[in-house]
């Protein structure tokens, strides 16, 4: 019961924000929508719920990592986003509303409940193709929300989303229908019951099943030749969206690949995964490392970090063993602190009104100090310094690949992370150090230093900090139960 | 029992070289609708003796959402984004048209390499399904406009579809009617993707859609 | 023995009736009273009975050109077989001699109308050999499909085989090759779309234009092989309709050269009805023709 309100109570007031006339009650159905989301999942916590619909909708220990991961996100994305709406509001005051049904506002609160509804179907869907309708939706829900600011570059790069992920999307489905043929044409796609029969799964069909749904949601994910939508969808959204594109959307493509995974593991395949995964993880950490270093937008820059982490996370699950733990605490931390540097990122965009780094200097120096502190904080827990769950993380990934006596791959990966460092320690000093060079108006900065525009980012850094310092029991048997549905026995 | 349906499949195949040589948008929104309705009576075909109901609903479904839905959509596009009317492709039309017949070949090879479980309804049914999908995949590639980038996604799905409703005949119908919606509500944010494209760029040449870009692919 | 000869004759003395049934039809289109359906019989032994001229720029090519090509076809045409009777010659592998006949022919024409020096000529040798490199190939590849189909390898083979005219057998992949076939045949037969035998406009033309210097006996050669290759290429498509029958020998060429008239009145009718393609888009067209035949020849690859 719980699995379908935390469906449906984002998909029903979605639809309701999209008719709310006023502002002020809009934006507090979007904070109270996610609040409730969150509090839902904290309620279902550690419950067997076997939901409605013939066990389509549950969630297991794998993906309710995923579950904790987004509605965290969704609300601190929806604190900080009702600032920014309130703050933004100003510029589409002057736009002829006659020829619109519904204001831009509208438009974005309806679809950012929707975006949590549909993402919540997608970690909920025990069900393959079901899984697929989400992972579709999801695009679907949040190319207005990229298209937020209705400017040129803001459609290219809807433009692209849209259509790069459909297509990577489709051949998901394409992999899906092959499973169901691997599957011997049973009409069953529930994932329990496919696990069930894994031992007499046809394993050809198996093998091209899992190839193309790897391409599939590999794509939505933003892995490294298929990334190819993701720097530009994640630079023209407004901050608060591309917090949620990179901490929860991303994540949630990877369930697809992971539900995947399940069922080849069953089907004693593990090993042919695990060298895709290792092969398509140190290739997208290259990309973003080569990306990072000549990089001059720094959202941009956030989004090709995005693509190293998943390709992080990738590796770690194609690893196996104890690195399998260490992919899902590279991925909380991931989402925790991506999500905080894009919301810091939005607050200097707001004042300096400009994504090129080089024209940026001295956010520490200068009025947007308290910014800057968080700007640089934020890059030394993206880039894994030690109170960082991110740190803990890529260790255990290391570890793991030096004991399975993989050098080539543990150097490889070592390079590429130093290569990453370089040129984000190049990009956030350089930003950050300095002296400030003109004063810009007060009511910028009154908007960059908004109380809750400062604060999420601040609980962000907090939470992925103390999660790496002390590290929870409980957080730990969430992480271990999801490894150990993904092959860490 | 087996002619019809082979029937049905190569017409499938041939319009899609159809579709790779036509010049004009229109003649394309077209055959995509015509491959639609054929594709979608696919289910229906295959298992004439026993049909479900939910078999035609899907089958019906599909068939008014791709055979009337989507063209409609698409020449309501057409016509408000004011478009030329030529597809101007990559490379021209003989090429492209010798590619899809090269994708078709390659498909062949492809399948030929898959064992099946069962005995097959139709020996064409997984290439013809596959050159369908590399169709579509070629005209998104290699069309320049918007729309025609939509049209490709249309073939595309038919091709998947196609693998589908041979292969795995009735799947779960709640399911399918969602996949269908899903397609559906992509082409429709996908129709005013591309008025907004029209309205901003005055022309939907995704070519032009270059502005974002990282220094070392521009150099 | 004696009626593969005697269909040989026929095959040579019919040929030119084909071009008088074309052009009744499109004068019925037309609304004309038309020409005599033997005129082209009459045209020849007229241009027979004459001188030719010859330039004194030319060589012995442009002499031996109408009569290499002529007397390639004429061998062709011992080939090919007859409403599934076998041919005067056949052997395993006569489909690439009967293809390089049809080539050579073309290749001395080409080169006669080279050796002219005529700008022109050139011109319309120079379309001439692109549009066969389109058109060749989709032959080969249609008749290596109908080989396939059929397990033969010779083209008396191939249409005597008692499937060949239930085309439900054979599936979806034969339509594709009569489709190929057809659009090859308009083609090497300079029809519409591809070429206008009538046009006087040389620079729309592509085989009139070739031939403009030739005269007299030279002349009648070149208009009398072209109804020969007419009728052989003719012969693939009512063949594959038609194939082996046996209702008696006679009955069938009866048939077979209704057949063929039938064939003619229906150019008659493509002639009339459509518009002659833009040179441009002519290679498009003959690309159609080739995968039709690619694609038919896949689908043979079960």
């Amino acid at each position: 019961m719980v699995t379908v309100l935390l469906i449906t109570i984002p998909l029903f007031f979605g639809v309701v924000s999209f008719f709310i006339r006023d502002d002020f009650m809009r934006r507090g159905v979007i904070v109270a929508c996610s609040g409730a989301h969150l509090a839902l999942t904290c309620f279902a916590w550690g419950k067997q719920d076997f939901g409605l619909l013939g066990g389509w909708f549950v969630f297991d220990d794998v993906s309710f990592v995923f579950l904790i991961i987004t509605s965290v996100l969704f609300l601190g994305a929806s604190l900080y986003g009702v600032q920014y709406l309130s703050n933004e509001s100003g510029h589409f005051k002057d736009e002829n509303k006659k020829h619109k049904i519904f204001s831009n506002e509208a438009v974005f609160s309806g679809c950012f409940l929707l975006f949590l509804s549909t993402m919540t179907t997608v970690i909920a869907s025990q069900h393959l193709a079901l899984l697929w309708v989400g992972v579709e939706a999801t695009t679907l829900a949040s190319a207005p929300l990229i298209y937020f600011h209705r400017t040129k570059r803001s459609l290219e790069a809807t433009w692209k989303y849209l259509l790069i992920c459909s297509v990577g999307i489709a051949v998901a489905l394409l992999g899906i229908f092959f499973l169901a043929v691997a599957n011997n044409n049973q009409s069953e796609m529930l994932l329990a019951k496919v696990i069930e029969n894994a031992w007499q799964i046809n394993i050809p069909w198996l093998k091209a099943a899992f190839l193309l749904l790897f391409v599939g949601y590999g794509t939505k994910m933003g892995l490294a030749p298929f990334h190819t939508w993701l720097p530009d969808a994640h630079s023209e959204a407004p901050s608060v969206v591309s917090a949620l594109l990179s901490g929860a959307l991303l994540n949630c493509a990877f369930l697809g690949i992971l539900r995947g995974y399940q069922i080849c593991i069953a089907a004693g395949l593990q090993s042919y995964c695990q060298e895709i995964f290792i092969v398509f993880g140190l290739l997208s950490i290259l990309f973003a490392a080569v990306f990072i270093l000549g990089q001059t937008d720094y959202k941009r820059m956030l989004a090709y970090s995005s693509i190293e982490h998943m390709g992080i996370i990738t590796l770690g699950i194609g690893l196996g063993g104890g690195a399998v733990f260490g992919a899902m605490a590279n991925m909380l931390g991931h989402s925790l602190t991506k999500a905080g540097l894009f919301f810091v990122a939005g607050n200097i965009f707001s004042y300096f009104k400009t994504k090129k780094i080089s024209d940026i200097q001295g956010i520490a120096a200068g009025e947007m100090c308290r910014s800057g502190v968080l700007w640089m904080v934020g890059f030394l827990l993206i880039t894994g310094m030690p109170p960082s769950v991110i740190f803990f993380g890529k260790f255990i990934i290391l570890k793991e690949a030096l004991l399975q006596g993989r050098y080539g791959v543990t150097v490889c990966f070592l390079i590429t992370l130093a290569v990453v460092f370089i040129g984000m320690t190049r990009i956030f000093i350089s930003m950050v150090q300095g002296v400030s060079a003109e004063k810009k108006s007060k009511s910028d900065l009154r908007q960059a230093n908004a109380f809750w525009r400062t604060l999420t980012p601040v609980v962000f850094f907090v939470l992925a900090i103390g999660i790496g310092v002390f590290f929870p029991v409980w957080l730990t048997r969430a992480l271990e139960a999801a490894a150990k549905g993904l092959g860490w026995f | 029992m087996e002619m019809p349906i082979d029937f049905v499949i190569v017409t499938v195949l041939l319009m899609n070289l159809m579709m790779l040589s036509s010049s004009r948008i229109r003649t394309c929104i077209q055959i995509a609708a015509v491959q639609g309705i054929l594709v979608g009576f696919m289910p229906v075909i295959i298992d004439i003796h026993s049909i479900l109901p939910g078999i035609i609903i899907i089958s019906f479904f599909s068939i008014i959402l791709k055979g009337m839905i989507f063209p409609g959509l698409l020449f309501r596009a057409l016509r408000e984004a004011n478009i030329r009317k030529e597809v101007e492709p990559l490379g021209g039309y003989p090429l492209s048209l010798l590619m899809g017949v090269l994708m078709f070949a390659l498909s062949f090879w492809l399948t030929s390499r898959l064992e099946y479980a069962q005995p097959l309804i139709s020996y064409l049914a997984a290439p013809v399904s596959f050159a369908t999908f590399f169709t579509g995949a070629l005209i998104i590639v290699s069309r320049m406009k918007a729309i025609t980038q939509v049209i490709g996604y249309l073939v595309l799905e038919n091709g998947i579809f196609l693998f589908g409703a041979v292969f795995l005949g009735a799947q779960s119908f709640l399911v399918e009617l969602a996949i269908l919606l899903d397609i559906f509500v992509a082409v429709f944010v996908m129709g005013i993707a591309i008025f907004h494209i029209s309205r901003e760029f005055d022309h939907i040449d995704t070519h032009k859609l270059s502005e974002l870009k990282d220094l070392i692919t521009k150099k | 023995m004696h009626t593969k000869i005697v269909q040989f004759i026929l095959i040579l003395i019919l040929s030119p009736f084909l071009f008088g049934v074309i052009n009744r039809t499109k004068a019925f289109f037309a609304g004309r009273k038309g020409s005599p359906l033997l005129q082209l019989y009459y045209d020849i032994f007229k241009l027979l009975r004459k001188g030719a001229v010859y330039s004194k720029t030319t060589t012995w090519i442009f002499v031996a050109g109408p009569i290499v090509s002529l007397s390639a076809v004429v061998i062709a045409s011992a080939l090919i077989p007859f409403t599934g009777y076998p041919s005067l010659i056949s052997f395993d592998g006569d489909i690439v001699l009967f293809i390089y006949l049809l080539g050579l022919a073309r290749f001395f024409t080409v080169m006669a109308a080279l050796d002219t020096g005529s700008s022109f000529e050139g011109m319309g040798a120079s379309r001439e050999v692109q549009f066969a490199a389109f058109a060749e190939p989709s032959l080969f590849l249609s008749l290596a499909a109908l080989a396939r189909l059929t397990g033969s390898i010779s083209l008396s083979g191939i249409f005597s085989s008692a499937v060949i005219n239930s085309w439900a057998a054979f599936g979806p992949g034969i339509y594709l090759v009569f489709g190929a076939i057809f659009i090859v045949f308009l083609s090497e037969n300079s029809r519409i779309p591809v070429d206008d035998p009538n046009t006087h406009l040389e620079l729309t033309m592509i085989h009139e234009v070739m031939v403009l210097d030739h005269g007299g006996v030279d002349f009648a050669y070149i208009l009398y092989g072209a109804a020969v290759k007419f009728w052989l290429l003719g012969t693939l498509l009512v063949s594959m309709f038609l194939g082996a029958c046996s209702r008696g020998w006679g009955i069938d060429v009866a048939i077979f050269i209704f057949g063929m008239i039938f064939l003619a009145v229906i150019v008659g009718i493509v002639e009339s009805v459509l518009a002659r393609l833009r040179l441009l888009k002519v290679p498009h067209f003959l690309i159609i023709a080739l995968a039709l035949s690619v694609v038919a020849l896949i689908l043979t690859m079960r």
